[in-house]
């Protein structure tokens, strides 16, 4: 009998429990948008991939770089916390569509794609794609890449500007092949090992590519120009507020020296 | 409900109908079913030819006479058990990188360093099944088919091989459908298989959904009609047991 209670009691116990549990759930879920709202007066949140250097990376425990001092700067202007979170670059725009980051900040550009899901704000750097080729490369140009009868291995990494552009004007006109690859130092090691014929990625990485292997070398004239921006959820109520002080910083220079910073500092 | 359609539907056409995104899948489905096609072959191939190494070994290295044949075959036993440890002691995907990057750095032919790494990997894992089996048949057999007058290969060939098989055929077919689906780290070396397929695709609409639950049916699919086929050889190879 005791046996049986003691069973009874237990099994009573962890059904009250779940009931709690699935409770919470439930409520959560309806309380959700208004929590946020109030957090997001606490808290900005940026979403960012810290493996683009020199926009967001980490130097030892801690992401800075472009992008970071940029969204901290915004941050501070609005009034708010400011915190970071490192995501995969494709989880990005999910993470803010979903409210769990205030906003994404990635060396991000401008896609008809990309404002499918999310709204952008005013740009606030450019970006420049170039082509990495070997030394010796028969490509000497970026126009050699649209030559007529041109039939090039490219390599990118999955799902940046470069993957996009290239998969549309270069894959698409039957120019060439596109090899996507989980990195873009990947790419790279396939480039100097003579698999693929160039490398389409940004320009920052791409000198630090370029430095770290021997026989590579970037174009002259640049694959594209993009205007990197932040992205927002749909209609969020930030993306105005960021636009204003994304303003003021530009016009007061905090922004151009930022950038100086990390860039025409070398 | 009709807005949970109408929303599902809207994601289909995304993820699969605009920009013929539908293409990335197809692409990869033949991919991923050449390299799995061709690593099979490469894997059972591999793994008979060291499974009977390894049995003939572990079954006459007691009352073989010291010689010529002796050393060949305690050399080829050695072989396959580094082979053994080796593959089996080493993930997929580090296989398959270091067969991309290092081995065949200068080929560019990446269904073929697909099926080299996946099939190599594969003929480890199918020689210790081929084996188990070829061991379990009871030494009565190989004796009865020595005493009819079959010489060693023979007596393999028409007695022990046939009646292992049907006793690995279980775990032989779970070897292949891990294979299949092993091979979705293929993306890794910037091979498009379907489950990269599936990323690309993410990666241009950024709705997760729909392009993973898609290539994780057409997995499940493959499988399902696989194990069915299967089941029917296992069925027909029962008719000779009564």
């Amino acid at each position: 009998m005791k046996k049986f209670l003691k069973g009874f009691v237990s099994a009573t116990m962890v059904f009250a429990m779940t009931a709690a549990l699935a409770g919470c759930g439930g409520s959560n879920e309806a309380e959700q948008p208004a929590e946020q709202e109030d957090s997001a007066k606490e808290t900005l949140i940026m979403a960012t991939n810290a493996e683009f250097p020199p926009y967001e990376y980490y130097e030892g425990q801690t992401i800075i770089g472009i992008d970071a001092e940029i969204g901290a700067a915004i941050a501070e202007k609005l009034g708010y916390d400011f915190k970071i979170e490192d995501l995969a670059f494709d989880s990005i725009i999910p993470a803010v569509t979903s409210g769990k980051a205030s906003f994404g900040m990635a060396g991000m550009t401008v896609t008809e794609d990309r404002l499918e899901s999310v709204d952008f704000s005013d740009s606030y750097a450019t970006g420049i794609q170039v082509v990495i080729v070997k030394e010796d490369s028969p490509i000497t140009s970026v126009d050699d890449l649209f030559a007529e009868g041109a039939n090039h291995t490219v390599g990118v990494q999955t799902g940046t500007t470069g993957d996009i552009y290239s998969s549309d004007d270069i894959e698409g006109e039957g120019l060439g092949t596109i090899d996507r690859y989980n990195k873009g130092a990947d790419a790279v090691q396939s480039l100097a090992t003579g698999k693929i014929d160039c490398v389409i990625i940004d320009k920052e990485p791409a000198k630090a590519f370029v430095a770290a292997n021997e026989g590579l070398k970037i174009l002259d004239t640049e694959y594209a120009v993009e205007d990197y921006a932040i992205c927002f959820a749909k209609d969020s109520a930030l993306t105005e507020k960021v636009n204003g002080a994304l303003k003021e910083l530009i016009a007061d220079g905090t922004v151009q020296a930022i950038v100086d910073k990390y860039i025409s500092a070398e | 409900m009709a807005e949970w359609l109408e929303q599902i539907q809207a994601q289909f056409e995304l993820n699969f109908i605009s920009d013929d995104r539908w293409r990335y899948v197809v692409d990869g489905l033949s991919v991923t079913l050449k390299v799995t096609f061709f690593a099979v072959i490469l894997g059972i191939i591999i793994g008979v030819c060291i499974a009977i190494i390894r049995s003939t070994f572990e079954k006459n290295k007691g009352e073989m006479p010291f010689g010529f044949n002796k050393v060949v075959l305690y050399l080829l036993n050695g072989m396959g058990q580094i082979y053994l440890t080796v593959i089996r002691g080493t993930p997929v995907v580090v296989q398959l990188m270091i067969m991309y990057y290092i081995i065949f750095a200068s080929s560019n032919n990446k269904v073929l360093v697909a099926v080299l790494a996946f099939g190599i990997n594969s003929g480890a894992y199918v020689a210790e099944i081929v084996r188990s089996g070829i061991m379990s048949v009871d030494d009565g057999q190989f004796e009865a088919g020595r005493s009819l007058g079959f010489n060693y290969v023979q007596t393999m060939r028409y007695i022990i091989i046939p009646q292992a098989f049907k006793n690995v055929l279980p775990a032989l077919a779970n070897e292949f459908i891990v294979l299949l689906k092993e091979t979705s780290v293929a993306g890794y070396v910037a091979l498009q298989d379907l489950t990269k397929a599936g990323d690309i695709i993410r990666s241009r609409t950024f709705a997760p959904f729909l392009p993973l639950v898609g290539i994780a049916l057409i997995y499940l699919v493959m499988v399902m009609f696989f194990t069915w086929l299967v089941g029917k050889l296992e069925r027909r190879l029962r008719n000779s047991e009564r």
